[in-house]
């Protein structure tokens, strides 16, 4: 039971990582790991807005979705979900905690657009997960994305003082490195 | 009929539902946003160069109406953003002396030594962990154009001789290049003062002399000369107390190495 779930979480951290393996939310990994405080940042706002939106739109397939036989509305149900969600988080942090806000405000809005949250919203259903298993997914997936924001930007961050060619300076670079640090990920595969 | 009214209720309800939460949620946690914050950042240069000290171009604003920070906190926008910065809150601003950035050290290419040839990475603090740089001085600037990189003004170019050169009309003194750079060469001086010690050596005078042919010996001549007393030798490096000074050029006669200089700005 224990090894069971040494490998599920291992898979969803690093075997399967949402960035690296299923290529799901790319965007804040090349849009916000150029330096290391807004990679933490996004990192921590992802984990908090992944665990709640997955668990909610897990709750709401299971409620309402399943027993009326509308899974096909499953898409635009969860992008309704996410979006809300992330506005209402927004709005509580605001008031609730200036100070988280002041650190994690800016992500916040980014978040809606995110892939990987509405990535793990289904593959929770789509792997059928009971709820316990949809807490911990979601989490496990937000540290492998995590893991990999952190990498992503030690790594650009030493690219500031290397000599870069003019013509692999900036995105391109970075498209390489992600292939790069993805296919050392994949040597990982056969694990699970 | 039965599916498409199951699908349009469930959503429409998921719809409303959620919107009735949002709204009553910005209601509940109604945050109050003083509007002069965005009205405030409206007028400042919107560069984030942290010149201020705050975090950013919207941190001061929050900073200034909050009266934390003084209408002119706004380095790099100078007099007239100040100027609108009072406008927006209703208060006077005091005009803050302009002033800009200068590269003090004098050892060129062709004026310093080098301990040995640096090949590496192309930044001065690269080249700070190599013991300590190749120029034989230990002050002296490394000539590798971090400073040069890292304006956020483009007011820094590298002179063919190896030292920066600065844009008075661009520089806004917003400070970026005295924090980046790893030997603190460029100062940030108000453009009142009319002579300075362009060199930034503490070493004694026998050591400057061999590795150098630009440096400050710390002889005291400039402060024998000086009839108004304004120039003081600390640790064989001679500065210049701008209040005092009041640059009659006594002082670049007497200078053995020609360092102690006259400063011209091109902006007032």
């Amino acid at each position: 039971m224990q090894q069971d779930w040494f490998m599920f979480i291992l898979s969803a951290i690093i075997v399967n990582n949402i960035l690296l393996i299923r290529f799901l939310g790319n965007c804040p990994f090349l849009g916000v790991t150029t330096a290391m405080d807004s990679a933490l940042g996004m990192s921590a706002a992802c984990i908090f807005v992944n665990v709640l939106s997955g668990v909610l739109c897990w709750i709401f397939q299971k409620a309402v979705l399943d027993t009326l036989g509308l899974e096909y509305l499953q898409t635009l149900a969860f992008i309704l979900i996410i979006a809300g969600l992330v506005q209402f988080v927004e709005m509580v942090v605001q008031k609730v905690s200036p100070a988280l806000y002041r650190a994690l405000g800016i992500y916040l809005p980014l978040i809606t657009t995110n892939c990987m949250i509405f990535g793990v919203a289904v593959l929770n259903i789509r792997e059928d997960h009971d709820f316990i298993h949809t807490v911990v997914y979601s989490l496990a997936t937000a540290l492998g994305f995590s893991l990999a924001m952190v990498i992503m930007a030690g790594i650009r961050e030493r690219m500031l003082i290397a000599r870069i060619p003019k013509l692999l300076d900036g995105v391109p670079l970075g498209l390489i490195t992600a292939g790069m640090i993805g296919l050392t990920f994949y040597a990982l595969a056969g694990i699970s | 009929m039965g599916p498409i009214i199951t699908a349009v209720a469930a959503m429409g309800a998921l719809g409303l539902g959620l919107s009735v939460v949002l709204g009553v949620a910005s209601k509940v946690f109604y945050v109050y946003v003083d509007p002069r914050i965005t009205q405030v950042a409206d007028v400042l240069p919107g560069a984030n160069c942290g010149g201020c000290g705050y975090a950013g171009c919207s941190d001061c604003a929050a900073a200034m109406v909050e009266g934390k920070a003084p209408v002119n906190a706004c380095k790099a926008g100078g007099a007239s953003v100040a100027q609108a910065v009072a406008g927006v809150l209703g208060v006077s601003a005091v005009a803050a002396e302009r002033e800009v950035a200068r590269i003090f050290c004098k050892g060129d290419n062709t004026r310093a030594e080098r301990k040995f040839q640096y090949m590496g990475i192309n930044d001065c603090r690269a080249a700070m962990l190599v013991s300590s740089g190749d120029k034989s001085c230990g002050y002296g600037c490394l000539g590798l154009g971090t400073c040069v990189a890292n304006c956020p003004f483009g007011a820094l170019s590298m002179g063919e001789d190896g030292l920066p050169r600065v844009d008075d009309e661009k520089c806004t003194a917003c400070g970026t290049c005295v924090k980046v750079c790893p030997r603190h060469i460029p100062r940030v001086i108000p453009v009142s003062q009319k002579a300075a010690s362009l060199c930034s050596s503490h070493d004694v005078g026998k050591l400057v002399k061999e590795i150098c042919e630009a440096g400050c010996l710390g002889c005291g001549l400039c402060k024998k000369a000086c009839p108004e007393k304004a120039i003081e030798v600390v640790k064989f490096l001679s500065v210049v107390d701008t209040a005092k000074c009041n640059g009659c050029g006594k002082c670049f006669e007497k200078c053995p190495t020609g360092i102690m200089q006259s400063l011209v700005f091109t902006v007032v």
